[in-house]
């Protein structure tokens, strides 16, 4: 019963809760949507347990929706998609709670509409059917506009426009390149069917139309990731979006690009994505991304277009392990996947609570600070180091896994990755040095209050992850070694029956 | 049911919505010509005209019901699933249009019981033209809808853009009717005919693919038709037109004309035109510059209204891309689509009737600021509408483009599908800002919005055409079956003319 209904309910629940949240007055909206996430996260929580590593595609629900154009609602998980749908049932009550004194105005459809970006969130990890993942890709992005455009900063609507219409583009590329996908094998292997089993078994040759559909798969994913020339979008949207806004597009928004990575371009097109050049050029763009992504954070005033940045340079560290296709890199890239969205979760509450304090975002503003707040100075003090890549947190085994696997394929790339980590440092320390460690020289700042129980109640459960995974990483890795291995072999195997057959 | 179309009697059953429908306007004329002196008088003529278009809509279905077929010889009328579907479209918008008429009359100070009668008869023109088997008859059909239209653009005296909508439109609409009968008169001289399926045979019989008469005839009818339908480069019209018509008979241009337009063309290139594939290239660059003309001047506009008829240019490009593909999948999606704009479009126009203090002309987007707050639900329709002009999944537009987009990708037109899709991302920039002026920006001053006034029929107009707009656009089975059953088959297979892949 509850194999073949967790991810339904999963998707369902949000939605009604979201229903419920708009029905109930004002002041308790906060209280029945933090129910209700939890509530999500407890239904999802068996999933850890009840997950078999070898078993493949699990938990799945099939059902016909619109059998004229062969679309049927499919979900299912396997070691890829099981850790983001964790993530997100995780960080959702995180974000709910982390909102409580931040969000002040209309706060009924603040959280109605957290609980719906829950769903087509989960949505998007879930779907087995390329109907229902683009319609969950979408349907994700009004939330998500939302929030950044009523909530958000000085510069929302701005920022609002800019998200929309940078993934709307992206993504109606990809629902052509699905059709024409679609309409391509139905018109070799005979059925109309949008099935991504069905199309994964009767892929066959596509010949020189692969070039162009993995294009567009590429692109819809890439702009969503970021990859470098495609992150303008990114620093906008997190500076100017709410702190739980800010948490959700960087902890799980972004890894719907490499998810799409993971799950679609590189099974269904193997030739194109293994082609040397492509890969080259992917490879290349995702060491910019680290490179320039460490460089820009590194000069920025504003603490949180910092950590904006600092997320092109982490997902382009995902990107390289993603295409170095080794079994360590690709574990390394759902690590850091997982990672990302922990680190720099916290770390971009941790920015909230700081503006909270002092209405502002500029790291000028604060200084000294640890000596008045040292609760808050000192989780602070853990994420930056979590997310530098320290030994013994979290951040270091991910980015080892990715350094480790990438070496085999790409040597030079992962040495250049390497400084990569020591720009991480460079960029995220003395920003830390100067919150925190300077001479307290502001009067201001004197009385600022330290962490209380709501935020503590935020901090902790990410702490604890941060040095579970930074110690103890090999529950994560058990569960995703057969799908990581199932997909490198697919891949690469594909890749090489297709240029073989030329 | 099979209906010999040479016996009286069964014209007559295969004529029976429109004859229900004639009698329903001489009714109302009759009834208006002695009581036109209240609004009480004018609320009369408008129930008694909804008896009609019911009555009318009664005997569609009954035909549809028995699935009525025509027998025998090609005669004037057609008998088939795409005319009663289309014809059921054409009943509900004029339906509609009255329900947001009521309030919105009134509110103008029109005492006009006549604009019910001229409703009437533009919906009988329309019939006739999208059931039209003949070419004759589909050019009375529009002369009949064309002039009735042209009346009610004007028909609010007092308004000077009124006044000049009407005469913009009525002269450049003779002008396209007489290109179009040219047009008829040039496909008659080379096919010895004017009814559709024979058009066909003859060109086949004679081989005339290739005829300049036969090709110059087409191109005048395209001309006729691309002005109906508002395509680039024949839409200079549109804008003023529907900027200065009273806003429900925008809404009725916008939808129902132009629905009729389509099906009308549809079934003219399909039936009779199908072995001549001169069309095809022809209507994929007018579909590729409707689109991106479209689009991108609603980008520039700041007014609501003239934002929505540019976007209903915008929108006409779309189906033509359907029109392009020319499959019987492309007529099942020019159905569905009709059926997704009329609903969206309807519901728009409603909205936007209500916002109208004096002038509704004068609606700009930014008034619309702090809408969501004073007015949620109507805040929340509007934002439905906008998301479904956009083609957002989760509402009925999404089907209709994802459904032209099927149509367009099963005969590799993957350039054509392309250009929509990109083009569709521009209009997320004129589409947006209302929803983000909406529920983005504030009041620009208390009480701003204490003038909008959405009267209880026009309210359940908008609340239906919402409803039915995301039920639709989760759940489109039984819409896509219909859609499906009544769509019109191409009478040859066309040669797959593509100057989007160059194959």
């Amino acid at each position: 019963m509850y194999a073949h209904t967790v991810l339904t309910a999963l998707l369902v629940w949000p939605v009604v809760a979201a229903a419920v949240v708009l029905l109930v007055p004002e002041r308790w909206a906060k209280h029945v949507a933090l129910a209700a996430s939890l509530a999500e996260f407890a239904i999802s929580v068996p999933l850890w347990w009840t997950f078999q590593p070898a078993a493949g595609m699990q938990f799945v629900l099939d059902l016909p929706w619109i059998p004229f154009w062969g679309i049927r609602y499919t979900v299912g998980v396997d070691g890829i998609s099981l850790f983001m749908v964790l993530l997100t049932t995780f960080l959702v009550p995180l974000s709910v709670l982390g909102s409580y004194t931040y969000i002040t105005k209309r706060e009924r459809g603040f959280y109605a509409l957290m609980l719906v970006l829950t769903s087509g969130m989960i949505g998007v990890f879930v779907a087995l059917d390329l109907f229902l993942f683009y319609v969950m890709w979408e349907v994700m992005l009004i939330p998500m506009y939302f929030i950044i455009g009523v909530w958000g900063g000085e510069r929302r609507l701005y920022a609002a426009i800019k998200f929309f219409i940078y993934t709307f583009f992206g993504s109606l590329l990809m629902l052509v390149a699905i059709l024409a996908l679609v309409s391509l094998v139905a018109q070799r292997a005979g059925v109309y069917s949008f099935s991504y089993a069905y199309l994964l078994a009767h892929l066959g040759e596509l010949g020189p139309a692969a070039f162009w559909l993995f294009g567009a798969f590429f692109l819809a994913f890439a702009i969503k990731v970021p990859i470098f020339p495609f992150h303008t979008w990114l620093p906008d949207a997190h500076v100017e979006a709410p702190t739980a806004g800010s948490v959700i597009l960087a902890g799980v928004l972004l890894k719907m690009g490499t998810y799409g990575f993971l799950r679609f371009a590189l099974p269904l097109f193997p030739a194109v994505a293994l082609h040397p050049a492509i890969q080259a050029g992917i490879v290349a763009l995702s060491l910019i991304g680290i490179l320039y992504g460490g460089l820009v954070a590194m000069v920025q005033p504003d603490f949180k277009k910092l950590i904006a940045y600092s997320s092109v340079a982490h997902l382009g560290f995902v990107m390289l392990g993603i295409w170095a296709l080794t079994l360590q890199s690709v574990q390394g890239a759902l690590l850091v996947m997982i990672n990302h969205g922990i680190s720099t979760g916290a770390l971009f509450f941790l920015a909230g609570m700081l503006y909270e304090r002092r209405h502002s975002r500029l790291i000028d503003a604060f200084g000294g600070i640890a000596k008045v707040v040292p609760l808050l100075a000192a989780a602070l003090t853990i994420v930056s180091l979590s997310s530098i890549g320290l030994p013994a947190t979290n951040g270091f085994v991910g980015e080892f896994l990715v350094l480790v696997g990438a070496f085999r394929t790409y040597p030079r790339a992962a040495i250049v990755a390497a400084a990569g980590v020591i720009v991480a440092a460079m960029y995220l320390l003395p920003a830390l040095q100067r919150i925190l460690y300077n001479p307290l020289d502001k009067p201001e700042n004197e009385g600022l209050p330290d962490l209380s129980p709501r935020e503590l109640a935020v901090l902790v459960p990410l702490l604890a992850c941060i040095v579970w995974i930074g110690v103890y990483p090999a529950p994560i890795l058990r569960r995703m070694e057969p799908a990581a291995i199932n997909l490198i072999q697919s891949v690469r195997v594909d890749a090489a029956t297709i240029t073989a057959t030329r | 049911m099979n209906l010999d179309l040479a016996s009286s009697a069964d014209l007559a059953r295969a004529l029976l919505p429109e004859l229900a429908l004639t009698a329903a306007a001489l009714l109302v004329l009759l009834v208006t010509a002695w009581r036109h002196t209240s609004a009480r008088d004018q609320r009369i003529a408008g129930w008694a005209t909804l008896a009609g278009l019911a009555a009318a809509g009664a005997a569609v279905w009954w035909l549809w019901w028995h699935t009525a077929r025509a027998a025998g010889a090609p005669s004037l009328i057609a008998v088939d699933d795409f005319r009663f579907v289309t014809d059921a479209l054409f009943l509900a918008a004029a339906g509609l249009t009255v329900l947001v008429s009521f309030d919105y009359l009134e509110r103008q100070g029109l005492l006009v019981p006549e604009y019910y009668v001229l409703l009437l008869f533009a919906t009988l023109g329309m019939m006739l033209m999208a059931g039209g088997e003949d070419l004759m008859v589909i050019f009375l059909g529009l002369e009949l809808m064309s002039v009735a239209v042209y009346v009610l653009a004007g028909i609010d005296r007092k308004s000077g853009a009124a006044a000049e909508a009407a005469l913009k439109y009525f002269l450049l609409g003779a002008f396209a009717s007489g290109f179009l009968l040219y047009g008829i008169a040039l496909v008659y001289g080379a096919t010895a005919t004017t009814n559709l399926t024979q058009i066909a045979t003859q060109v086949r019989a004679l081989s005339l693919e290739r005829s300049p008469m036969l090709l110059i005839g087409l191109g005048l009818v395209l001309v006729g038709f691309g002005f109906k339908v508002a395509a680039v480069p024949f839409h200079m019209w549109a804008p003023d037109v529907y900027d200065g018509s009273p806003t429900p008979v925008t809404g009725y241009m916008a939808t129902a004309v132009k629905a009729a337009a389509f099906a009308v063309l549809f079934r003219v290139l399909v039936e009779a035109f199908s072995g001549v594939a001169a069309w095809k290239p022809i209507v994929w660059w007018l579909a590729v510059a409707t689109m991106i003309v479209g689009n991108f001047i609603a980008l520039a506009q700041r007014m609501v209204k003239r934002m929505l008829a540019y976007s209903s240019i915008a929108h006409a490009g779309y189906v033509l891309v359907a029109v392009a593909v020319g499959t019987w999948a492309a007529s099942a999606a020019v159905l569905v689509y009709l059926v997704a704009y009329t609903l969206v479009t309807l519901a728009a126009f409603a909205l936007l009737a209500a916002m109208g203090r004096d002038g509704e002309r004068e609606v700009r987007i930014d008034d619309l600021a702090g809408l969501g707050q004073r007015r949620p639900w109507l805040a929340l329709a509007l934002a439905v509408c906008m998301l479904s002009l956009l083609g957002f999944p989760g509402t009925l537009g999404f089907i209709g483009k994802w459904y032209i987009l099927v149509a367009a990708t099963m005969v590799r037109q993957t350039l054509l599908a392309a250009i929509l899709v990109l083009t569709s991302v521009v209009s997320a920039g004129y589409y947006l800002p209302v929803i983000m002026a909406m529920y983005m920006k504030p009041e620009p001053f208390d009480q701003a919005h204490a003038g909008v006034r959405l009267g209880r029929p026009a309210a359940v107009v908008v609340a239906a055409c919402v409803i039915g707009l995301l039920v639709l656009g989760v759940r489109p089975n039984r819409l896509l079956d219909l859609a499906r059953t009544s769509a019109l088959v191409p009478a040859a297979p066309i040669p797959v003319a593509t100057p989007a892949t160059g194959r």
